[in-house]
């Protein structure tokens, strides 16, 4: 059999840690991925990466840091593979630190710890505020050193664009196209692992890069891979607003005691520092006591817009309130959140060591994705460390791991896990497709060249019929419109006659995106092309999402429809009559929705099915009560 | 204020194409960046003179001065374009691609030379493998990691390699920013283990002798990366082993 090889899309961490594990294990890696790795939206993360070191004498525990996840979550992601990614979690960090991370430092010199949001210990891992470009830059430089041995490729400015199937639909190999000379080539491999990243694109303004587009999924998801859970997308409750993007104010704003408020007075015009403190309103603190401004993630957005759409209180009757660190000594805050501040002052021209941040939830990471397997570890009740089923699709040989899989975040995810589940599933899914390689009978070097021909000919045609002068839509017009459709319809509140007209826009956006005119006609680096290519995509992922949420009718983690509101009993606990009351209609809900969604593509729209889980470590007994 | 925005921008079909000028007009509106200046132009690619023509081609990622995508001469200055507010510059607003890289297209380069230049000077810390070792790296003080941690945000954005006076596409010279990276992986307590070939890497052809201490790099870095620091200690510390190489003849 020949030298077998592997390829992996996208250089994020995921896909990079993939690498690693493959390279590591005498395995041959092509990086593919749109642009330089070292360029790649991980950089972005700010805040930390979570892991239970216990150095702050608060007796954290892994367990602790299980259950938060879980809960976080609310309850809808398979529990094994969480607990086996907590437990991983310290010695992710030791390896970071021995790649030479710069994270922040005790007086000591030991690995600084800060305070995430829906979680009381100080659990999280830090670099300043610019934690993933840190991590990011580790895990590149370790690439590269394998490039340097000749043991990984990479095909940086290069688009994936499908993967080869064989007769018997297992992946051998990706069609791919130079975004150079725009022609498309095909590559053989035994296995492939999609390392993508996520698709706040879709919403037109969010947090994401503007690479982030979720296209990658949404071919492999109409070559038939499944898609899970794509209703859950988690808005960021802290945000600047701009024409081109949302900018991120990190969790860690609030982790490191920034305040969240806004005047008490509708329509108070004073200046933010003129407005005594008896006449602001912290609504956080005043709903939720017990977590206060570090609430979870879907808790602060909800009641932002609550603020500002149900009471009038936003600033200026605007959809704004005020995220406040001032009260900080200018000191403390260069050091711990210096990176995003300077943005800060950078983007809006104002100081936020003198005065609040203005901010608004936005789009900001997709907890759905391509559906993922794992191998459940009876011993422990985690999952295999090395198993050729984890982090497989449902096309054999098709891998994903980071953002556009679907695993460990459920309904909500807990700021800071992200960097570690990019870290964890790239390293599970490498390990993985490593193993899987051991298993095969046949080479994918050795299949017949029909199935890459036909497929990359399947790909240059959609290129000419995009490059034919008869359409009349723009592109990126069309991308406008959905994203403001999304933004309108499919945001942190929904309804079912919202999320009906949602679809019926989508509908009319995938048929106008059938008729694309391209301005830019020509074959050398037409980034219009392009981005033609992934407006039709995000359109069909679009349609997951819609459909997925109007189909769901309960409240879930980010997911919310006042229609279906399960409300807590004001000032009752557990014990109260009235909260078990509660909790019995809660947990009959739970029967007939804690269920995974998962989206079969159709040439009609997306089939919606239902798939149970192994809720085996933490039974659905509690609620999630931040109060 | 103006109730548009003037761009005159610097044009370039191919690598082999001859570069031209155009200029485009839009609507005003605050808080515009020159990024997404770009993105309205190219839903709307018509210029000055009212012709349809092809949108720019910019290379572009984050959108907030953390991936090092965007640089770009703007009003001859190289610097990230969505850092850059339109309201902070003056009009016509003058866009051309780095110098010092091959054209792409348009205002797009092939930077990939700093990348291969990272390898060059072997910017890693050599690990024997990346599994799980329960142990950490040895303990650093938050004074030396405030330090390193400077330099840890350089993003390969390329600005200090445009200004650089020894710095040009056919120089051999690794440029500014892999210095800085080299200097950062010797700081480090076992990244030192192997600072001898970091230092060798960059005793040959195109290292630290060709810096010609011009000291432009540390004017225009985005991150306020203190270039000269690291190429002074790398200059010491190279003249240090060139005597040590002399001796263990």
């Amino acid at each position: 059999m020949a030298d077998q090889r592997i390829i992996v899309i996208g250089g994020g961490l995921g896909g990079l840690w993939a690498a690693l594990r493959m390279a590591e294990a005498g395995v041959h890696v092509d990086i593919f991925s749109l642009f330089p790795v070292k360029r790649s939206h991980s950089c972005c993360a700010q805040g930390g990466i979570n892991a239970v070191l216990d150095t702050k004498g608060q007796e954290d525990s892994i367990e602790q840091h299980i259950v938060d996840t879980i809960k976080g979550g609310d309850y809808l992601s398979e529990q094994p593979p969480i607990k086996t990614m907590c437990e991983a979690a310290p010695g992710i960090i030791r390896t970071y630190d021995r790649m030479g991370v710069t994270f922040s430092r005790t007086p000591e010199g030991i690995m600084d710890q800060r305070l995430f949001g829906g979680v009381k210990k100080r659990r999280t891992a830090f670099a300043g505020a610019t934690t993933g470009q840190q991590l990011l830059y580790a895990a590149d430089e370790q690439v590269r050193y394998h490039e340097s041995e000749q043991k990984v490729t990479k095909y940086e400015d290069w688009e994936f664009l499908s993967v080869v199937l064989d007769g018997e639909g297992v992946c051998r190999g990706i069609t791919a196209m130079n975004l150079h000379d725009m022609k498309v080539h095909a590559f053989r491999s035994d296995a492939v692992i999609l390392a993508t990243g996520g698709l706040g694109l879709i919403y037109g303004q969010s947090t994401m890069s503007t690479n982030s587009t979720g296209a990658a999924a949404a071919r492999v998801y109409q070559q038939g891979a499944k898609f899970a859970n794509g209703e859950f997308v988690q808005f960021h409750p802290t945000a600047m607003k701009g024409h081109d993007k949302n900018r991120l104010m990190s969790e860690a704003c609030r982790g490191e005691g920034g305040r969240i408020w806004v005047p008490s007075e509708k329509g108070d015009t004073r200046e933010p520092r003129e407005i005594p403190q008896e006449e602001r309103f912290y609504f956080l603190e005043d709903w939720y006591p017990t977590y206060g401004n570090t609430v979870p993630r879907d808790v602060a957005s909800r009641a932002i817009v609550r603020v500002t759409r149900h009471m009038g209180l936003g600033l200026n009757g605007q959809d704004v309130v005020y995220l406040d660190l001032s009260h900080h000594p200018r000191e403390f805050l260069e050091q711990r959140l210096g990176g995003i501040l300077e943005m800060y002052t950078t983007f809006s021209g104002e100081d936020p060591y003198t005065g609040p941040m203005k901010i608004f939830p936005a789009t900001h990471y997709s907890m759905g994705g391509v559906l993922v397997d794992y191998a459940k570890d009876e011993q422990t009740g985690g999952m295999q460390k090395v198993h050729p089923r984890n982090h497989v699709t449902t096309i054999p040989g098709l891998y994903a791991c980071g953002e556009c899989d679907s695993g460990y975040h459920g309904a909500n995810r807990l700021g800071a896990n992200s960097l570690l589940s990019a870290t964890f599933s790239g390293q599970i899914a490498g390990a993985a497709a490593a193993a899987y390689l051991k298993s095969l009978k046949k080479s994918a070097a050795d299949l017949d060249e029909k199935y890459f021909e036909s497929e990359r000919t399947r790909q240059e045609v959609i290129n000419q019929e995009l490059l034919s002068p008869n359409g009349t839509e723009n592109p990126f017009a069309l991308h406008r419109e959905l994203g403001e459709a999304m933004r309108e319809h499919v945001f942190v509140e929904r309804s079912n006659a919202g999320l009906d007209k949602a679809l019926v826009t989508i509908k009319e956006l995938k048929e106008r995106s059938r008729n694309i005119h391209l301005d830019d006609q020509g074959t050398w680096n037409n980034q219009s092309l392009s981005w033609a290519r992934q407006v039709q995509d995000m359109i069909v992922l679009a349609e997951v999402i819609a459909k997925g949420a109007r189909l769901r009718d309960e409240c879930r983690g980010s997911h919310y429809k006042a229609e279906f509101e399960l409300k807590v009993p004001e000032g009752k606990f557990e014990g109260d009559p009235e909260y078990e009351e509660y909790r019995a209609e809660w947990k009959a809900n739970n029967k007939e929705w804690m269920k995974l969604t998962v989206a079969t593509h159709t040439e009609d729209g997306p089939r919606i099915d239902y798939k149970p889980f192994d809720a085996s470590i933490l039974a659905p007994e509690k609620p999630r009560d931040y109060r | 204020m103006a109730n548009e925005i003037h761009f005159r921008i610097r044009r370039q079909d191919g690598p082999d194409a001859r570069p031209y000028w155009e200029e485009f007009k839009m609507p005003y509106a605050p808080a515009h960046n020159v990024v997404s200046a770009l993105m309205y132009l190219r839903e709307h690619p018509v210029n000055a003179a009212g012709k349809k023509v092809a949108p720019v081609v910019w290379d572009s990622n984050c959108m907030e001065e953390v991936c090092g995508a965007c640089s770009m001469l703007i009003n001859g200055t190289p610097r990230q374009a969505c850092a850059t507010l339109i309201d902070d510059l003056d009009q016509p607003i003058v866009l051309e691609p780095l110098t010092k890289f091959p054209a792409v297209r348009d205002l797009l380069v092939d930077r990939c030379k700093m990348f291969n230049a990272l390898m060059k000077v072997k910017a890693w810390i050599p690990l024997d493998h990346t599994q799980d070792v329960h142990l950490h790296a040895p303990l650093i003080g938050p004074g030396e990691q405030a330090v390193r941690y400077i330099f840890s945000r350089c993003m390969t954005c390329g600005c200090c390699m445009e200004v650089c006076p020894q710095y040009h596409q056919d120089s051999e010279f690794v440029g500014p920013a892999p210095l800085g990276q080299a200097n950062l992986h010797n700081s480090h307590p076992t990244g030192k283990f192997f600072k001898q070939d970091r230092l060798h890497a960059l005793m040959g052809v195109g290292g630290i002798a060709d810096c010609g201490n011009a000291q432009n790099c540390v004017q225009v870095c985005p991150k306020d990366i203190p270039l000269t620091d690291a190429i002074a200690e790398l200059g010491r510390r190279t003249t240090g082993q060139w005597f040590r190489d002399l001796f263990a003849r």
